[in-house]
């Protein structure tokens, strides 16, 4: 007899017929009612009318009948909260049952029903669980408090249960003690600064000893939390490390992946000497070989965990490259991510071995996973240079197969190698002619257009053959449409006595007969170009063209780094951090990996805390990589460039994206445009047009000015840092800026020194800033009264507002300048410390703090820890003073200072702050609570600051 | 940290039955899940993780069912999946067979495991032996005084109750090593590596303590003993062991030492994988001819590559045909060769098949004249067999100590056999 039987009551008044028998005297029909209603609830039909009817039969001694009707109860509590209470008192008696498997079976179910008022009686049952003398039942309690802390934080904390949570962890019983990390950590997870896990080498410990004895999940949960533990020092980390690599040899694949993760992390702060940290990288290997023997979707998030493996620590799987040759029987999600991983842990030494394994998938019948073949062989050509000719040789016999998407696939990764290797493969070009024809895909298109137009003078009929694009242009996507343009140009510029109607063409279609701006731009720059200075159009689009770079999809470090963190869970198989999927996580402190460091440095380590992210960040001049260079030199189709040689040409051409929008206006007015700036206009970055309202704090601000210098006072000032150089000499033809921000009295000002190291006289200093997060503006113009002389300095201070446009910058605190001079326009960028936008009437009320205290949610709390700082609490409370962070009160808890700060910025954004201070502790603890929680970072930098100086 | 809910759907993404833990994803959400994994197959882009706003699906397909896990939270998808084949390997040991059928069957034990094996996203208890202790098909009553919690459950041995008793106290100790093979077409070795399991029968009573003794290299370094090459004493590399969960890890990790209270009953005690490469058991090269519009030919030699006292058993090679061959026709030296047109193979299969010698088949099909349109593809030949007492590491059991408190005498027996794992050799 089975249970399918009761799926087939569909007769009308069904309803009544359950109630009636629901009410029934004899058990066994009660019970035959209760199973015929679960089995409708299963089929996804109402039975909630029959809520009292179910409820009555709670009181039995038949253990499966009172699972079916906590069942119930567990799915229409909600739609039904008034009745639900009618359940309570069973619910309550039953938590006293002599039978521990009732008592549980109660408490875990009313866990489970998110009904407010239940939940207020839950409480003393709860409580008497938590101490139940049978392990069964205090495991199932530990899990029931992150239940009720889900539907009701503040009672949770309110009634002490978290520190009874906290107590388990020291439970005799490991499955205790593994159930209580796991709710430990889940509500640790939703309340990032509530300190709930304050591991410390004890309870540590006490983990380690846990983890020999508790179920596999339970291992889970502990070296999940393991992870979350920053050691003190690379001895604390050696000593993990080593009672954590047992767990490798674990049957359970998640086991496996989660010691992984805690020794990645840990060995971060192993010195690189050290012979256990080669024993180490040893011992990783043939674990993560053997996931790849695991069930097919294990494998899959095992090697997208592999391939952070290999970009993080290459050397652990340098020498297993054949476990990743993939079988005929893998899932295709398995063959792509091995493909991957096998490029990354391509070298000279196994390039013979990969190159025809590639061969043999390029001849595949999956589309998806062919043509990743044969960009794979690319990869390796661009990646292993001794290859590049093997490689090609084997793209021309893939070509030959005339199989239509391995030819495209094929002359894309073509273009790239071109690229890298320059005047080396060329000869291939006619063979790549002859299948211009079957090319129907944009990517494929254009590549093959840019290789017509970078050998145009190498290849006779180049004129016909863009001219054969030509025909379909405005039917073409805007990829081709860019590249024919970019290439015709080339051509006419190689060429010119043959093709001038040719360009003519082209120019016309793409400025007058495209409602495309990218298209229209590049149009018409080309056509100024060529119209005013041929010479200079030949410098600028057929200049020299970066190199390359040989990795692609590489995960940039910090990411990488944070990921490593998140090893084994959705993140790491994303490859993106939590918070970018993640609801409600955007407040987290990022995870990042520990510092490496000594045992015998590390006490006085000067680096703030990991936990408060990449703190102290040094400002640095970031290179604005305007999408205009990108496009004048075909970088829009190309793969990623490498750095350096970019970076270097983008100082000049870079900034073009500030001075598209608001510069040009200043160049315009004060330059009075030299011929070949002359059409500003048309520079402006391709992509949404960025109005020109720069001018008009420029105007504006000469009022304030007059007003802000009225009131320079004698009062001291807030902290203001050493100047340091923010645009060396090199970058500018010879002019030094180095600077700092202060703020006094209410006024902030930009206290600069321009030095002259060129040999000519430099004159007509101008400034401007690009939009930026608080609108900091100059308030008056760049006064340098005389013409600098070579080797002169000058000192100035620039007094700032905060009333310019508004855009949101990152970091938040990035500052983007432009300085003119007679010579030439100068950008660099710079990071201004918070504190100086902090106002004078920052000090709140009492009653206000409270209440706005409360107000701003949990998730936007982020704590800090400030390091080597041992004032007292009045010491730092004065120091803070000065440079308007305001404490409301102080408070002496168990023998530690607690103040209560505030301060407002200047858009008006209050940040509230609470700083614990431990007397004999260097180490204080800064939370802040903002509204807008993405400036705490940077608030914490500045109290780093202040106090530190 | 893990699953919101888990669903158990069948083919068409129809819920069959589900249990809410966490109650942060809404419940409907289910029913996007298949519109999302057929358009994820449509673009190619088909992997074990689906999302859909804010909502992850880890799905693995069982016979004809999907077993769902959703969340909204980073979640350790490892865990997760891990969790989702344990929840099949529990309800098809109660069930014998997991399947859309006998989930309607069991629908209320389902509910009850469902209830046991996870709490709040937290995996608990997934042994299925120790479930069966509480858990069981008929419906429990209070009064029988049955239905405690044993405390194996949440006791650090959770794998095994106590008061066990057999009249006579045995253990089955079955080493298997596997073989897995891939060759390219052009006949070069890509991957040839033999993965070991130990696999036990426990009949014992009490708690018993066991300690198992192998001839690995690493404890005869250890322990100083002579590895004598070729002698008695031959001692075998094991690399990357992994160890059923009753193994003392760290004991193990200190000292080499195997030491374990083991559960009732069948389970695989450990693996483990072999540091050197082997030789290919069976070699197999051959020649298959396309004419197009005409004929097949396919010659296959296969050839034992292992000592002569060894015996290969239930040999069957598997050679790929394309789908439109037709009138097949067979020429064997030794066994027969049979064609399965539904699975486009012809299947040769060989009773015994001892070491050194060499065998050839020739089979033939016809084309039809008119060329078919999609491309094929080129499947692998696959070999199975099987060879008794006989292992390609070498690896013995030199002891298996098995200490009581009652002090009952008990015998371990061993069996020793290699067969093929995953063994592919691909064609031109």
């Amino acid at each position: 007899m089975t249970d399918s039987k009761y799926f087939t009551t569909t007769k009308k008044g069904e309803i009544f017929e359950l109630k009636a028998e629901l009410n029934s005297d004899k058990k066994e029909k009660k019970k035959e009612a209760v199973k015929k209603v679960i089995a409708s609830m299963t089929v996804g039909k109402d039975v909630s009318a029959l809520f009292p009817d179910v409820v009555n039969c709670m009181q039995t001694d038949n253990l499966e009948l009172k699972k079916l009707v906590y069942l119930y109860l567990m799915n229409y509590a909600k739609s039904q909260p008034d009745m639900a209470i009618m359940a309570v008192n069973t619910f309550v008696k039953d938590c006293e049952d002599p039978n521990p498997l009732i008592r549980a079976l109660a408490v875990r179910t009313m866990g489970c029903i998110r009904v407010d008022k239940i939940t207020e009686y839950l409480c003393e049952p709860l409580r008497k669980c938590l101490k139940d003398e049978d392990p069964y039942v205090r495991k199932t309690a530990a899990v029931c408090v992150a239940k009720l802390h889900d539907i009701n934080a503040q009672l949770v904390e309110d009634q002490g249960f978290l520190d009874t949570l906290k107590d388990l962890i020291s439970d005799s019983n490991p499955m205790v003690v593994a159930n209580a990390v796991a709710a430990l950590s889940e509500i640790a997870e939703s309340h990032p600064s509530s300190n709930l896990l304050d591991l410390n080498p004890q309870s540590i410990n006490k983990l380690l000893t846990a983890l020999n004895e508790c179920t596999e999940w339970g291992q889970i949960f502990i070296l999940d939390c393991l992870a979350n533990y920053m050691p003190k020092d690379d001895r604390e980390a050696q000593s993990i490390c080593e009672r954590v690599t047992p767990r490798l040899s674990h049957a359970n694949s998640a086991v496996v992946l989660s010691a992984v993760k805690v020794l990645m992390k840990f060995m971060e702060m192993l010195s690189k000497d050290l012979d256990y940290y080669g024993t180490l990288l040893k011992k990783l290997a043939p674990p993560l070989v053997t996931l790849l023997s695991a069930e097919p979707e294990l494998q899959y998030v095992a090697l997208r965990n592999i391939n952070l493996i290999v970009q993080k620590r290459p050397e652990i799987l340098k020498h297993e490259m054949k476990v990743f040759f993939v079988k005929y029987n893998d899932p295709i999600y398995v063959k792509l991510e091995k493909l991957d991983i096998m490029i990354r842990l391509a070298s000279q030494a196994n390039i013979a071995q990969v190159l025809a394994e590639l061969k043999e998938y390029a001849t595949e019948v999956d589309v998806d996973f062919v043509r990743k073949a044969v960009r794979a062989i690319g990869r390796c050509a661009i990646k292993v240079e001794q290859s590049a000719e093997r490689c090609v040789s084997t793209l021309l016999d893939l070509i030959q197969t005339k199989v239509n998407y391995v030819v495209q696939e094929a002359i894309v990764v073509i273009k790239d190698i071109f690229r890298k290797y320059p005047n080396k493969y060329e000869s291939v070009i006619a063979t790549l002619c002859e299948n211009l024809d079957s090319l129907d895909e944009p990517e494929a298109r254009a590549a093959m257009i840019w290789i017509v137009g970078e050998y145009a003078e190498r290849i006779d009929n180049a004129d016909e053959l863009l001219e054969s694009f030509l025909e379909g242009f405005h039917d073409e996507s805007t990829q081709v449409q860019l590249q024919l343009l970019t290439a015709i140009v080339k051509l006419f510029l190689k060429k010119p006595t043959e093709t001038q109607e040719l360009v003519q063409q082209v120019l016309s279609l793409a400025t007058q007969d495209s409602d495309n701006p990218d298209l229209r731009d590049r149009g018409y720059i080309y056509w100024r170009l060529l119209s005013t200075d041929p010479v200079a159009a030949k410098e600028v689009v057929l200049a020299e063209k970066p190199l390359i770079s040989e990795e692609t999809d590489l995960i940039e470090p910090t990411l990488l780094d944070e990921l490593i963190c998140y090893i084994g869970t959705l993140a790491s198989v994303y490859h993106k951090p939590p918070s970018a999927f993640v609801e409600g996580s955007r407040g987290v402190v990022h995870k990042s990996l520990p510092p490496r460091t000594g045992s015998s440095e590390s006490a006085e380590s000067p680096e703030a805390a990991p936990s408060a992210g990449q703190a102290a960040e040094q400002p640095a001049v970031i290179p604005a990589q305007g999408d205009l260079l990108g496009d004048l030199l075909n970088l829009d189709l190309g793969p990623p460039v490498s750095g350096p040689p970019l970076a270097a040409s983008s100082v000049q051409m870079g900034a073009v994206d500030l001075l598209g929008g608001g510069l040009d206006s200043l160049l315009r007015s004060d330059v009075g445009g030299s011929p070949a700036m002359g059409g500003g206009g048309g520079f402006a970055a391709p992509g949404p047009a960025v109005p020109a309202g720069m001018g008009a704090p420029l105007g504006s601000g000469l009022g304030d000015l007059f007003d802000l210098t009225g009131g320079v006072g004698t009062l001291s000032g807030s902290y203001v840092a050493p100047k340091s150089v923010w645009l060396p000499a090199m970058k500018a033809k010879g002019l030094e800026i180095s600077g700092t921000f202060s703020r006094q009295v209410g006024s902030i000002s930009m206290d600069l020194v321009l030095t002259n190291k060129a040999l000519q006289v430099m004159s007509d200093f101008a400034i401007q800033f690009n939009r930026n997060s608080f609108g900091l503006a100059p308030a008056a113009p760049l006064q340098v009264h005389a013409p600098l002389a070579p080797n002169q300095s000058v000192e100035i201070s620039l007094p700032l507002n905060t009333v310019g446009s508004v855009m949101k910058m990152d970091p938040l605190n990035n500052l983007q300048v432009a300085v003119k001079n007679n010579i030439d326009v100068f950008y660099f960028s710079t990071l201004y410390p918070l504190h100086i936008l902090f106002v004078e009437d920052g000090k709140m009320e009492r009653q206000m703090f409270l209440a706005t205290w409360k107000d701003i949610p949990n998730e936007n709390e982020a704590q800090f820890q400030l390091k080597d700082c041992s004032l007292s609490a009045d010491a730092v409370s004065s120091k803070l003073q000065g440079s308007n962070i305001f404490t409301i009160a102080k408070r002496n808890v168990e023998g530690q200072d607690m103040l209560y700060q505030s301060l407002k910025l200047t858009n008006g954004i209050w940040v509230l702050a609470e700083l614990r201070i431990q007397p004999s502790n260097p180490t204080l603890t800064l939370s802040l609570k903002c509204r807008a929680p993405e400036v705490s970072q940077h608030v914490f930098q500045a109290y780093d600051t202040i106090l530190k100086n | 940290m893990s699953a919101s809910a888990v669903f158990i759907l069948d083919l068409k993404g129809k819920p069959l039955i589900s249990r809410n833990y966490k109650g942060d994803v809404s419940m409907g959400e289910i029913e996007h899940f298949m519109g999302l994994l057929l358009q994820k197959e449509e673009e190619g882009a088909l992997s074990p993780l689906l999302t859909r706003g804010q909502v992850h699906f880890l799905w693995i397909k069982h016979a004809n069912l999907y077993l769902v896990a959703t969340t909204k939270k980073n979640a350790n998808a490892s865990l997760v999946f891990s969790f989702l084949y344990k929840v099949v390997e529990v309800f098809s040991e109660y069930f014998k067979e997991l399947e859309e059928e006998s989930i309607r069957d069991n629908f209320v034990i389902v509910y009850e495991l469902l209830d046991e094996l996870m709490d709040f996203g937290f995996p608990q208890t997934t042994d299925s032996k120790i479930l069966q202790e509480y858990i069981t098909q008929e419906g429990n009553k209070l009064d029988t005084g049955k239905s405690r919690v044993p405390t194996t459950v949440t006791n650090a041995v959770s794998w095994r109750s106590e008061g066990i008793k057999y009249k006579k106290n045995e253990v089955f100790i079955d080493v298997i090593e596997s073989m897995n093979l891939l060759v390219s077409a052009n006949g070069s070795v890509l991957l040839s590596e033999v993965v070991g399991t130990i696999k036990l029968k426990v009949f014992l009573s009490g708690m018993p303590e066991l300690r198992l003794g192998l001839n690995d290299r690493v404890l005869f370094e250890l322990t100083g003993r002579e590895c004598r090459r070729g002698g008695k004493n031959k001692s075998v590399e094991l690399e990357d062991v992994k160890f059923h969960q009753c193994v003392r890890l760290s004991r193990f990790d200190s000292d080499r030492t195997i030491s374990f209270v083991p559960p009732d009953g069948d389970f695989e005690l450990m693996s483990y994988r072999l540091g050197t490469r082997a030789k290919p058991l069976i070699w197999i090269e051959s020649v298959i001819e396309k004419f197009s519009h005409s004929r097949v030919e396919i010659m296959v030699k296969a050839k034992a590559q292992f000592k002569k006292q060894s015996v290969a058993n239930g040999v069957e090679i598997a050679v790929p045909v394309p789908s439109d061959a037709d009138s097949p026709k067979f020429k064997t030296s030794v066994g027969s060769a049979k064609y399965l047109p539904e699975k486009n193979l012809v299947v040769w299969s060989i009773k015994s098949f001892p070491g050194g010698k060499e065998h050839l088949m020739r089979a033939h099909f016809g084309l039809p004249s008119v060329e078919k349109e999609e491309d094929e593809g080129r499947p692998p030949i696959a070999v199975r067999f099987e060879i008794p007492y006989f292992t390609v590491s070498g690896i013995q059991v030199r002891y298996m100590k098995i200490i009581e408190k009652s002090g009952y005498q008990a015998l371990p027996w061993v069996r020793y056999i290699t067969q093929s794992g995953d063994y592919q050799l691909r064609t031109s």
